[in-house]
């Protein structure tokens, strides 16, 4: 069989972000981490931000993110990324930084750093992947994981009296007068994979107009650490995660608003 | 004409660190560093720089490696528990090959400890003091001068080396007013194609310590090595004081050294044959001139505010044949000429 020339066809709809590398990704089936890069990147595609983004990896599944894009990227230590990204975003204003991190990263180890940078109005992109685990080191007790539910080190399920209850990261950080944008979004069917997109969007754009913080928390499936089936974790994300973390808008200063209002079309 | 300014230790860091070029500074109060960081909220600003208090000294040392990695001079300044928090972020930096500058204004530990000046970190501070295989450099300063030259020097030897160096004080030098001959503003600095300024016109540049792949990961380690073994061959520096007809050689740095040196003055006033070594880097050791002295026969007193840590150097340096004494003070109580000096009449 003659291989495909995609120059032949006429009317492609679907195909790989320009600031997408071409490698395979390393994650598990039905991840959600490569949902989220590919939105990112489709973003910083359609805002023209390669030569300016900067990828704050942390530590997490997505600790290799820049591998994924063609942008200049660093790694940095667990929980870190916040005040690695602050320091970048100070010394060079002109350039885009965004953090890509997971639950236990950003709730647990670094919960100061994401918590300061927020107060401090810090002029940044965060985007926040809650698997309600942690998937890089094999699924134990995350801050976010449901109650009652299974983890590696919760084998009976959590328990508050032992663990202590999940944090709704986006409920506590909209109480701070720094951030502009902070938002929750799921990617558990496509119409909210196109919402999450356009949430992330509106987190560059608001580094772009000079705005603080702003934070995009994205419900995402982990099913090989849930041991659930791929295509069940979906439906179990709507039925146990969104009732304890709705989905919505927790913080938009009047710019964000004006900003939302000139969405592109 | 060069000009003489009176000045506080720390502060002489301060401004060494401005005449160098440092970018941007970031620091959590802690005595006996404080006025340092004081002073730098005010002077980084003025001189259109970035300064920030950090929410915690993990938050510093990794704001400087974010600023390192975009290509600025950056410096962050601790003392002793603050110094332990960082260590992990020292770790990454020297894993990534960033070349931050940590200035570390030691006192008394374990644990709160006190915060009297101490040179308990001493281990720490040279033999890594984070996870893995790596080395940072380590200048200490025994004077207000050197406070500032020695800082303006780590900037130039991170560069050099993309490598953390520290500061190594203490919280007695870090107070001291001294006359300050102020120095030159550095012009000249290294081009840095490494650091992420946007991925315009050139390829992306990642900036990482991590390798995914454990067959690739020898082969950096192999290099870091070679870079460490590189710097001990090149960079050792010490003072030399009346070693030529020494019979016995006082080992010091830091506070230590000045009292060191009353001592040692005190010992030629009675015509002792007593010389000073004085290392200036504390990594890289100065093991050569050490092994030299004593295989002239030399005595060695060594005098530091530390439970007894460099002189685990000295040892190495000089072999089990030569008598070595250690003289000491700890917990955050300053060493004496008298004690040294009284070390090195029993030697006598
Ligand atoms: C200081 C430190 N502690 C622990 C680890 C081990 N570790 C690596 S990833 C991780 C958890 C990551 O979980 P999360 O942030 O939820 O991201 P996910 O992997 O689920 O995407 C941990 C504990 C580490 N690398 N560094």
């Amino acid at each position: 069989m003659k291989p495909i020339d995609y120059g032949e066809l006429d009317n492609m709809v679907f195909g790989r972000p320009d600031v997408m590398e071409d490698r395979p990704s390393h994650f598990c089936a039905g991840c959600g981490h490569g949902i989220v890069q590919r939105l990112i990147a489709e973003v910083i595609d359609e805002l023209n931000l390669q030569e300016r983004a900067i990828c704050v990896a942390s530590i997490g599944c997505t600790v290799t993110a820049y591998h994924y894009f063609k942008v200049d990227g660093l790694e940095s230590a667990h929980g870190r990324a916040p005040a690695v990204a602050t320091a970048i975003k100070r010394c060079r204003p002109d350039l885009i930084p965004f953090t890509l991190q997971g639950d236990g990263d950003l709730a647990s180890i670094g919960t100061a750093e994401i918590v300061h940078a927020c107060a401090r109005g810090e002029k940044l992109t965060v985007i926040f992947v809650n698997n309600a685990t942690y998937g890089m080191t094999g699924g134990q007790l995350a801050p976010t994981t449901l109650l009652g539910m299974y983890s590696t080190s919760t084998i009976k399920g959590r328990n508050h009296h032992q663990s202590g209850f999940p944090i709704r990261v986006c409920e506590m950080l909209a109480t701070l007068d720094g951030p502009s944008y902070i938002a929750r979004v799921s990617l558990h069917n496509p119409a909210n994979v196109r919402k999450a997109k356009k949430a992330i969007d509106l987190a560059f754009r608001a580094q772009l107009s000079g705005l603080g913080l702003a934070l995009v928390e994205v419900l995402s499936p982990c099913p090989v650490n849930w041991k659930i089936d791929p295509v069940k974790a979906l439906d179990w994300m709507v039925e146990n995660m969104i009732p304890q973390y709705p989905l919505g808008e927790f913080k938009v200063t009047p710019e964000i608003a004006l900003l939302k209002k000139g969405e592109r079309a | 004409m060069s000009r003489k300014i009176l000045m506080g230790g720390n502060i002489a860091i301060a401004e060494g660190a401005i005449l160098a070029g440092c970018g941007a500074y970031f620091g959590y109060p802690i005595t006996p560093q404080n006025d340092l960081l004081e002073h730098m909220s005010h002077r980084m600003p003025e001189e259109g720089r970035v300064f920030l208090q950090t929410e915690s000294e993990l938050a510093a040392i990794n704001m400087v490696y974010g600023a390192v990695a975009v290509g600025f001079r950056a410096m962050t300044s601790t003392s002793s528990p603050g110094f332990s928090l960082q260590q992990e972020g020292i770790s990454y930096m020297a894993g990534s090959e960033m070349p931050g500058v940590i200035v570390n204004v030691m006192r008394a530990g374990p644990g709160l400890g006190n915060i009297g000046g101490a040179q308990g970190d001493y281990f720490q501070s040279t033999k890594g003091g984070g996870h893995g295989d790596y080395s940072v450099i380590n200048l200490a300063p025994a004077s207000v001068q050197e406070m500032m030259d020695l800082t303006m020097l780590s900037f130039e030897l991170a560069d050099k080396y993309r490598n953390p160096v520290v500061v190594l004080a203490d919280g007695f030098l870090g107070q001291v007013m001294e006359p300050v001959v102020m120095r030159e503003p550095v012009t000249k600095f290294h081009e840095k194609k490494w650091a992420l300024t946007g991925a315009k016109d050139r390829p992306k540049n990642v900036i990482n310590s991590f390798e995914m792949n454990p067959a690739n990961h020898p082969g950096r380690i192999k290099q870091l090595l070679h870079k460490f073994e590189k710097i001990k061959a090149n960079e050792v520096r010490y003072e030399a004081l009346n070693l030529d007809d020494a019979e016995i050689v006082l080992v010091a740095y830091g506070s230590a050294a000045r009292s060191a040196m009353s001592a040692m003055d005190m010992a030629r006033e009675r015509k002792l044959r007593v010389g000073l070594l004085r290392p200036v880097t504390v990594f890289p050791f100065p093991y050569q001139p050490l092994a030299d002295l004593a295989e002239k026969g030399c005595k060695f007193v060594v005098a530091e505010m530390s439970g007894g840590q460099m002189i685990e150097d000295v040892r190495i340096a000089v072999g089990s044949d030569n008598e070595i004494k250690l003289v000491n003070s700890y917990g955050g109580v300053p060493l004496t000429a008298d004690d040294i000096f009284e070390a090195i009449d029993i030697l006598m």
